[in-house]
């Protein structure tokens, strides 16, 4: 008993002793995602500083760093967040400033203020990609290919259970596309009454099929199981099980809403200063053109671009993967940051109210 | 529960209808866990028997997750298995380091539950114990309360003293387990208890046996079934306990639990029943435990065995 | 009159005594009782504070520097001076106007708004904007901030606002129960499209009550069948029993998603032996059915340890004494044995309900959107939407459930008679 006492003791105190070594802990959505950012950015950051990455996941990082800066319990460095949820915890001063001047040029001299893409650049946060939220399917088990927004909808059609992610943002956007408004008025759309019932009404028809996914991991898993034979996911997470996995699924781009992912230090963050290195080594040219070898997101800096080449297979080419990609972009609706921004809580509401009942 | 001789054709026919739905209970009851055991040897990323596995074939099965478990997390999963791959998986493989984290949060919150619930007990079951219903029902309203209502008060409580700046990691998840484990350690030690000759503590003390000698000698040897299989409940409680972890816990405060979680929720793959069986496994032996002290409980104290 | 060696009469010693033999037990008891108290009931009374305070509208907090400052001051004032019903006059909107360069100042539009969006839906935005623009705004302040946004004007929000200037509310009980205050200062229900908890409590008990019902019919033959079997056969059954209840929570969840899937065990073997065709494999998952099967094959043993303690005990001559006197079978178990069988009854089934009511982990994995219970939701406020006062009240009305019921099982069962495994 001793001797076991003795040896927990030792296993504590070496638990103990890693912790307060120099470190960054950062917070990303979990799978195939959060492996591309450990392979283009956290290991050759370790390697190059010698700061280690605690790299922990989420099924979105905005709600549990809200949740620990309001609680005074502060314990991520970084988070890597969506746009609305950027904007709006900066607006609400959970997020610390960062001083955009310290992220590098891009290798021909542009300045970073240049190189970004418009919007990449915030006060409080800094984007590394460009991804979209699509719906793929299960090749196996949808006799007839489904190639628009509305037949996601259509389970007449396409009969079989569908995948959707639990929360009001991107739901609401399709909903509304496939019931017939352009991408252009969505927005417009949405934020009245009227249209936020018309969403609901199009959910309601497929409602009892749905099954719902909360971490980005989920769909393609549901999708490769056959627990749904459509799903809403994160584009790069259907590529990497398709490509990487061998998976027989596909992605539908029409409909698809583009947004960025844009990394923030938290308000109180322990280690603020690691966590700026972090964001300015990670956001250069080669790192972002790394990262989309490893998942099929576009990088947010124009200058790293044509470095993008093949997946990390060696066979792959990315480029018409990307949600980016031209022929992708025919029926595609950016997300309207501001829109969220104000919207986020009240919709999500209803949501919840509606999703209960 | 033997039938009759004299039992009519109907009491046969009820009789045996009634073992049949009986069987189908305990069926039911056992089935689920141990279907686990089989399908955590699939070859197959399935979760269903192949047909290579219905026809015992042993290409059909296979102990990939179970090899999964131990390089999931590694830094470097391919290399040769020497001696530095073996420190690598014992350093970085999450499941390993989460069954470390659980083993010592499961250590610590069982010692302070035992040893607090036991002290307590023993008080509890002395007949001058003022208020002792009223004390009673308030150490094991832990047990009582839903479990999301206690984590969602520990979430402010801790986050209002601060206790992750105290320096002493897993305090918090250990104190609140600690917590949860204490009304099982009261139950089974106050049980233990309600057997007990007291006239045997006053014998003690007349021989001139101090307090403590009469403790030792006496009560402790007579009462610790009830104390281990008390200390078992309260490690099992902290083992198995998820929600306490996914409030207070730190993000680095990874758990089996929480892992098994994790994995369900994200990516249910073969390998999570792989733990499962594990899981199972180990549970057989912990009620094997149980059950032995039991016996040994009922023999000490004179009892016919139940 | 009798007394000790010392001289002291009998009495007072042996009360002394007395005193001492009590004083010791409490001693012994007291530091678990203090533990107890302050690492569980102190932070349930903690979060029920948060229940009836909320202070988003009264007080911004700087996150950086721990910085308290008051917000809302102006308003407060305007709403001090002017009893409830005033119509909001110029310096209403002035005092408005203020307060809201103070929430740009203080980055705190978003919190303020969130607060007054938990009375009155769709307001959060307003403030945001408003902030935005507040130092545009000029007098007369009730044109152009109406000019804003026309809601402005809505006597609910300024109703909401009046409300929310200060801190001790019992607002968010009303909403945990789907009601409002309306314009006047009355209660009303919210409306439809947002009525959402009294359905959760209402499915939470009547899930809870299925899976109890269900436990019941399961539980007592096979602990009826344990009690009458000779001791070496039903402490091999009784294996069966204690087995699932020592596995973890999770695996037995995990088993039973493994099982239910729509790929898996179960439809799996419908479909190969021909009950099931292909395509309609059965959803038992990520629904009502999935939780209640679940759940109650993890309560299970919860009943029948109570019903085969008190069944073991039934002295088995009253029945047999029963029917040498002509009764059927049906009535001797209807009249001599089933009512001895009660007080199990009582225990098992008030223990499954009581852990049913407040179960999260399977309905959480299983239970798809129409098999979460109130617990889910609870836990939904906590981390994910982060309002944390309705939290509270939702946890506090199932916190009053679940205490009244332990108190009716202390009453008619005893504490004391808790017995596991």
């Amino acid at each position: 008993m001793k001797l076991k006492t003795a040896l927990l003791a030792t296993a504590l105190t070496s638990v103990a002793f890693a912790a307060s070594a120099q470190e960054v802990t950062v917070m990303s959505w979990g799978g195939s995602y959060t492996k591309s950012q450990v392979e283009a950015y956290h290991k050759p950051f370790t390697s190059e500083t010698g700061i280690a990455i605690n790299s922990v996941d989420s099924d979105n990082p905005a709600t549990p760093i809200k949740a620990q800066v309001e609680a005074g319990n502060v314990t991520v460095d970084v988070a890597d967040v969506e746009f609305s949820d950027a904007v709006r915890l900066c607006d609400e001063g959970l997020l610390e400033e960062i001083d955009l001047s310290m992220l590098p040029a891009a290798p021909d001299g542009t300045s970073a203020a240049d190189d970004f893409i418009e919007g990449a650049l915030q006060d409080c946060a800094v984007a590394n990609i460009v991804w979209s939220t699509v719906f793929a399917y299960n090749k196996d088990n949808n006799p007839t290919a489904p190639d628009s927004i509305d037949d996601f909808f259509n389970t007449a059609g396409f009969p079989g259970k569908r995948g959707v992610r639990k929360s009001a943002k991107a739901t609401l956007e399709m909903a509304l596309m496939a019931d017939g408004v352009p991408a252009a008025e969505v927005y417009e759309v949405l934020d009245t009454d009227e249209g936020v019932d018309r969403a609901f009404a199009k959910l309601d028809s497929i409602k009892a099929d749905i099954v719902w996914w909360e971490a980005g991991a989920q769909p393609p898993q549901l999708l490769a199981d056959g627990e749904v034979v459509m799903s809403t996911a994160y584009n790069g997470r259907i590529f990497n099980a398709a490509i990487a996995e061998n998976q027989p699924l596909e992605v539908v781009w029409d409909g698809q809403i583009l947004d960025f992912d844009l990394f923030v230090i938290p308000k109180g963050a322990p280690n603020k200063e690691e966590a700026l290195k972090f964001i300015a080594f990670s956001t250069d040219t080669q790192r972002l053109a790394d990262q989309a070898s490893w998942i099929s997101y576009g990088p947010a800096r124009k200058s790293s671009g044509a470095l993008v080449g093949k997946y990390s297979d060696g066979i792959t080419d990315m480029a018409p993967h990307m949600p980016t990609a031209a022929k992708n972009l025919g029926n595609a609706l950016v997300n309207n940051f501001e829109f969220w921004v104000d919207k986020d809580a009240e919709l999500n509401e209803r949501f919840n109210a509606w999703l209960a009942k | 529960m033997a039938l009759p001789t004299h039992a009519s054709t109907l009491e046969r026919v009820w009789h045996y209808t009634y073992l049949t739905i009986c069987a189908l209970i305990f069926l039911f009851l056992i089935a689920p866990i141990l279907i686990v055991i089989p399908l955590s040897f699939n070859a197959e990323p399935y979760f269903t028997f192949t047909e290579k596995m219905l026809k015992f074939d042993p290409t059909g099965f296979s102990t990939r997750w179970y090899d999964l478990l131990l390089t999931f997390g590694m830094n470097e999963p391919d290399a040769v298995r020497d001696s530095s791959w073996w420190a690598d998986a014992w350093n970085n493989a999450a499941w390993i380091n989460a069954a470390k984290n659980s083993i010592i949060i499961g250590f610590f919150a069982t010692v302070i539950a035992t040893t607090l619930g036991t002290v307590a007990a023993l008080g509890l079951s002395r007949p001058e114990m003022p208020g002792r219903r009223i004390i009673m029902a308030i150490l094991i309203s832990p047990m009582i309360v839903p479990i999301i209502i206690t984590a969602t008060g520990l979430f402010f409580f801790y986050s209002s003293i601060s206790i992750q700046d105290w320096g002493i990691p897993y305090l918090g998840v250990i104190l609140a387990h600690a917590t949860l484990g204490i009304p099982f350690v009261i139950i089974t030690v106050t049980a233990t208890l309600v057997g007990f000759d007291h006239s045997l503590t006053r014998a003690a003390a007349n021989m001139g046996a101090s307090p403590a000698r009469t403790f030792f000698k006496v009560q402790m040897p007579l009462i610790l079934p009830g104390v281990i299989s008390g200390a078992l409940f309260a490690f099992v409680t902290s083992f198995d306990e998820v929600v306490v972890v996914l409030f207070v816990g730190g993000l680095d405060e990874q758990t089996i639990p929480r892992q098994m979680w994790n994995g369900i929720r994200e990516q249910i793959s073969p390998a999570i029943l792989s733990v499962a069986t594990i899981l199972v496994i180990i549970s057989i032996a912990l009620l094997t435990v149980v059950e032995l002290l039991r016996r040994r409980s009922e023999k000490l104290r004179g009892m016919s065995p139940q | 009159m009798l007394t000790t060696v010392g001289g002291k009469p009998l009495k007072e010693a042996l009360a002394h005594a007395q005193s001492r033999a009590k004083r010791r037990a409490f001693l012994l008891v007291l530091p678990l009782l203090a533990f107890i108290v302050v690492s569980f009931i102190f932070p349930i009374g903690q979060m029920l504070y948060k229940s009836v305070s909320n202070t988003g509208f009264t007080i911004s907090k700087d996150f950086g520097t721990g910085v308290s400052t008051p917000i809302m001051t102006n308003l407060a004032e305007w709403f001090e001076e002017n009893p409830q019903g005033t119509d909001p006059d110029e310096t209403a909107y002035a005092a408005l106007a203020a307060d809201l360069l103070v929430l740009r100042e203080l980055k705190a539009p978003g919190q303020a708004g969130t607060r007054i969006n938990y009375e009155l839906s769709g307001s959060r935005s307003m403030f945001t904007k408003a902030a935005r623009k507040a130092k545009k705004l000029a007098p007369p302040f009730k044109e152009s901030i109406i000019d804003l946004d026309e809601d402005w004007a809505d006597p609910s929000l300024w109703q909401a606002m009046r409300t929310a200037s200060s801190a001790v509310t019992v607002n968010f009980y009303l909403a945990a129960l789907d009601r409002k205050r309306a314009d006047d200062g009355s209660v009303e229900m919210v409306p439809e499209n947002r009525q959402v908890y009294v359905t959760l409590f209402k499915r939470t008990l009547i899930l809870s009550l299925m899976i109890t019902v269900i436990c019941f019919f399961l539980a007592f033959p096979i602990a009826h069948l344990m009690a009458t079997l000779p001791m070496r056969k039903s402490n091999l059954l009784m294996i069966l029993v204690l087995l699932p209840f020592w596995t973890s929570l999770l695996v037995r969840t995990t088993s039973w998603m493994i099982v239910l899937q729509s790929q898996g065990v179960l439809n799996d073997a419908m479909v190969a032996t021909g009950i099931l065709a292909d395509e309609n494999r059965i959803q038992m998952m990520y629904n009502q059915t999935g939780t209640v099967i679940a759940m109650t094959h993890i309560l299970l043993p919860f009943m029948v340890l109570p019903l085969y303690s008190v069944m073991s005990m039934i002295n088995p001559s009253y029945v047999r004494a029963a029917r040498s006197m002509g009764a059927t079978s049906w009535t001797a178990f209807r009249r001599i044995y089933f009512p001895q069988t009660v007080p199990g009854i009582g225990a098992g089934a008030l223990l499954v309900f009581i852990l049913s009511v407040g179960y999260y982990i399977t309905p959480a994995l299983v239970g798809g959107a129409d098999g979460q219970l109130i617990s889910n939701l609870i836990a939904f406020h906590m981390t994910k939407s982060l309002n944390w006062s309705l939290a509270a009240a939702l946890a506090a009305i199932l916190l009053g459930a679940v205490l009244l019921l332990y108190w009716l099982y202390d009453r008619l069962i005893g504490i004391d008679n808790l017995k596991l495994g």
